[in-house]
């Protein structure tokens, strides 16, 4: 009897935990969306909500529903937020460059996205040039596209700059 | 459900993510802001409708967010290819993609 009790509330503590890891990280996507400086660096708060946020919530209350059909429906809430998320920020992505958003850091995107199918030049040739003095200045809050500060490696990366 | 407080904080923590988005799908540039803001609105109204299933003891409101979800798909992508596009009834064999 004691044991069985032990193991309820290492449940209960377990899913309380991760109630609250849910509600920050859903408290932390929300201030990104407004916080942001551009839309795709948004888009990047917004996935923190949908993957983390909506996945320790459902979680915690899985912990909380035990084996019951509670559960099942929160499996497929997750199921369903985990392939429907993805779907919507990549047509949102898509709809945004082709309707020539730019994004925040660079502005080789949009031309390559428009026009030039994925170049096979050799990454020698992309020239490091492209990055103004006025995009590297922001290197403190690159965290959306996830790129390097030095716009000679990011150039460098991709192999797909303007030559 | 005997412990409610944290499904309360829980809550009230949606809810305050559920103003920051209202407050970027009012304030966003473009339209495409507001339309990130209305998907990340719907994910959040998904797990609100569970934590007041929780909090309520009806697990009924699960079969809601379920629905939510679904909708919340269709009408992103709808309103994506409307601005896209300018037509829902677009074609895209007609043209190569860009």
């Amino acid at each position: 009897m004691a044991d069985h009790f032990d193991i309820h509330q290492l449940v209960s503590v377990f899913s309380w935990v991760s109630i609250l890891l849910g509600s920050f990280f859903v408290l932390v996507g929300a201030l990104g969306l407004v916080r942001m400086p551009d839309m795709f660096t948004r888009m990047h708060a917004a996935s923190i909500t949908d993957t983390v946020g909506a996945g320790f919530l459902i979680l915690g209350m899985i912990g909380q529903a035990g084996a019951t059909l509670i559960t099942v429906k929160l499996v497929f809430i997750l199921l369903l937020i985990a392939i429907t998320s993805p779907v919507a920020s990549h047509a949102l992505a898509q709809a945004a460059l082709y309707k020539g958003l730019e994004p925040f850091l660079s502005d080789d995107r949009r031309e390559r996205s428009l026009s030039a199918p994925p170049a096979t030049a050799s990454p020698a040739t992309a020239a490091p040039a492209t990055a103004a003095p006025g995009t590297a200045a922001p290197g403190t809050a690159n965290n959306g596209n996830g790129e390097a500060a030095a716009p000679s490696a990011s150039t460098a990366d991709n192999g797909r700059a303007r030559s | 459900m005997s412990a409610d407080p944290m499904f309360i904080a829980a809550a009230i923590a949606v809810l305050l993510a559920l103003s920051m988005a209202v407050a970027r799908v009012i304030l966003g540039p473009t339209v495409f802001d507001r339309v990130l803001a209305g998907n990340s609105i719907g994910t959040l109204a998904i797990l609100l409708l569970a934590i007041v299933g929780f909090l309520t003891g009806r697990p009924e409101w699960l079969d809601i967010a379920l629905t939510y979800g679904l909708l919340n798909l269709i009408g992103t992508l709808a309103v994506l290819k409307f601005f896209r596009h300018g037509d829902l009834a677009y074609d895209a064999t007609e043209e190569p993609g860009p």
